[in-house]
């Protein structure tokens, strides 16, 4: 917990060891996370968030995801793209384990966040989803007033600060505070589509977390508010790690830093196929399969 | 097919519009005659009582105690009997029906015991109220030794609104989508301030209403009481744990059962009281479904 009505940020505080890799000076060429090698690229100079190692995802016997290694950097925006049904949220949905809640699920492999095990035997997800916060395809606002929707995961995590200023804060950072500051008391679902998912963003900081997991946060939003929410995701990756699946190419090559294409195999598992610099996956695939998708000619 | 446009005329489709409006209507006909029939019984049944029943309604009748004398005669045990019975059901399977529900909804899983379950309430919300009736009799007033008291009463109507208020609270926690569950969970609820926080007031409208309408049901109940002691005459008020007691619906079916006219009228007035006690419950359900749904503007 925070101490009382501490307005810092606890990201300013040093990075812990994580793994690093110290190619420093070398421009970071596009980077090959081949899914069998277990291993993520990381790119020069990057600290690293978090790094699956491994990983796989059952749901009863069905694999849907199969030995994905990726690392994901601190204060970045990394994007997942793929075709339909190749895991992306399943993938995603392990970052905050979120897919615990489907009693047939199953994870093999290591993820380790902050250099810590997620998944080790001592630590609650509860806690794991207060630090990893998650947006969702559809906007999902409490039926509760503004103030009460973002102030709602503050209180249950035992926010001892300013509530009021907390509120402000979240709903500054998530550029809605214009828009709502003289109609806090009313329902969030009286909001427009674009600004319910803007509200769900400050929900989400509100309860201020490292990471932020965004599955396709635009896809039920018209272009303007979908443009809004993408200038969101770049300014929050000066302070937040954000993962987010799209898609939509477009979005992520508009928005993120890093892109990590994914596809299934032949028994429809899920697998890594390349991730990189954005602008190299776009330009510059090493792989047939990627290249075949962001030129939309499958997907 | 000559008077429209020659494109649509060379098209495969028969649109037959006349045809398909009229359907329509005839449809709406009869959806406005099934409201009508309604509303016309509704109107004979209050006509009728109001007529016989209105003369004799006044201060004196409900304050005075049954007596053999028609003109006399007053409901006010019959009238507490029924508050009382409605204040201890209410009090109990509020509770009880809510929990149950949030279990079976939000934290049962979904395995062979618990459709078992599900299943058997649902059958149980469907058996006669004679038989809650009978095990009451059994339960309550033999093995548990309260006797023919108002609670042994009020306790077999419990047993038989239970049923009913899990239902419907099992339906208005299903009406609140997953995505809400997933918004609070991805915050870092657990289990409960995830049911508490925002899955309970999202549902409080929908349980509100299955509640009063389930305490309608048993205020209204004759048949259970009669086996678990509820007499006919009762001179005085009654006290809950001790000694004879009886409802307004017990009271009209004694003096309905009479053949002086004069009791029949009585007996309608009576009903005239039954019914504002259900307009006033009614009224007060509307109450606190809309505030508690002040914030719910889906």
């Amino acid at each position: 917990m925070n101490a009382p009505s501490t307005a810092t940020p606890m990201r300013d505080a040093p990075a812990p060891e994580t793994p690093r890799d110290d190619r420093a000076g070398g421009r970071p060429s596009v980077q090959v996370a081949v899914s069998h090698s277990a291993e993520g690229a990381a790119s020069g100079g990057r600290e690293t968030a978090i790094e699956l190692q491994g990983v796989s995802c059952y749901y009863g016997s069905f694999c849907a995801v199969r030995d994905v290694g990726l690392t994901v950097a601190r204060r970045e925006v990394t994007a997942l793209i793929g075709p339909s049904g190749c895991g992306k949220s399943t993938l995603l949905r392990t970052l905050n384990r979120m897919n615990d809640l489907v009693p047939s699920f199953r994870m093999e492999g290591r993820i380790m966040f902050d250099g810590q095990d997620l998944y080790g035997p001592r630590v609650d997800p509860v806690e794991v989803r207060r630090r990893v916060g998650m947006v969702f395809q559809k906007p999902n606002p409490f039926p509760k007033s503004i103030y009460d929707n973002v102030a709602f995961g503050a209180r249950i995590n035992g926010y001892r600060g300013d509530m009021h200023g907390l509120v402000e804060r979240s709903l500054r950072r998530a550029a809605l505070w214009n828009e709502v500051k003289d109609k806090l008391s009313q329902s969030g679902l009286s909001l427009s589509g674009g600004q319910q998912q803007r509200l769900c963003i400050a929900r989400a900081i509100a309860t201020e977390p490292e990471v932020i997991l965004m599955d396709e946060p635009a896809s039920a939003l018209d272009p303007r508010a979908t443009l809004q929410i993408e200038e969101l995701m770049r300014e929050l990756s000066r302070e937040y790690t954000i993962v987010v699946v799209t898609h939509n190419m477009q979005q992520a090559a508009r928005a993120s830093d890093r892109t990590v294409f994914m596809t299934m195999d032949e028994d429809r598992a899920g697998y890594v196929v390349e991730a990189g610099e954005t602008a190299g996956i776009f330009t510059n695939p090493r792989h047939q399969l990627t290249e075949d998708y962001v030129s939309g000619r499958f997907g | 097919m000559s008077a429209t446009s020659p494109a649509i005329a060379q098209t495969r489709f028969e649109p037959r519009l006349m045809r398909r409006k009229l359907s329509g209507t005839v449809f709406l006909g009869l959806c406005l005659a099934a409201i009508g029939v309604l509303l016309i019984a509704l109107l004979m049944l209050l006509v009728d009582v109001f007529g016989r029943g209105w003369p004799w309604l006044d201060g004196a009748f409900l304050t005075g105690a049954p007596s053999r004398r028609p003109a006399a005669a007053g409901i006010l045990p019959a009238l507490v009997g029924s508050l009382e019975i409605g204040l201890i059901v209410g009090a109990l399977t509020f509770p009880i029906g809510v929990a149950a529900a949030i279990y079976l909804q939000e934290y049962a899983r979904d395995d062979l015991v618990n459709r078992l379950l599900r299943t058997n309430i649902s059958n149980l919300a469907g058996v006669p109220s004679i038989i809650y009736g009978i095990f009451g009799l059994a339960l309550f007033v033999r093995a548990l030794s309260l006797g023919y008291t108002l609670l042994a009463g009020a306790l077999t109507l419990v047993l038989l609104i239970l049923p009913i208020v899990i239902l419907a609270s099992m339906e208005a926690l299903r009406a609140v989508p997953d995505s809400l569950r997933e918004g609070a969970y991805a915050l870092g609820a657990t289990r409960w301030q995830m049911v508490s926080g925002t899955v309970l007031p999202a549902a409080a409208p929908g349980i509100m209403t299955g509640i009063i309408l389930a305490m309608a049901r048993a205020i209204g109940e004759t048949a259970p009481l009669i086996l678990v002691g509820a007499v006919t005459f009762v001179t005085f008020l009654p006290n809950p744990v001790d000694g004879g007691y009886t409802v307004l619906p017990i009271q009209v079916f004694q003096w309905a059962s009479r053949p002086q006219a004069d009791f029949q009228g009585i007996a309608a007035a009576t009903i005239i009281v039954i019914l504002l006690v259900m307009v006033v419950l009614n009224a007060l359900a509307l109450f606190v479904r809309v505030r508690l749904s002040r914030h719910i503007q889906w």
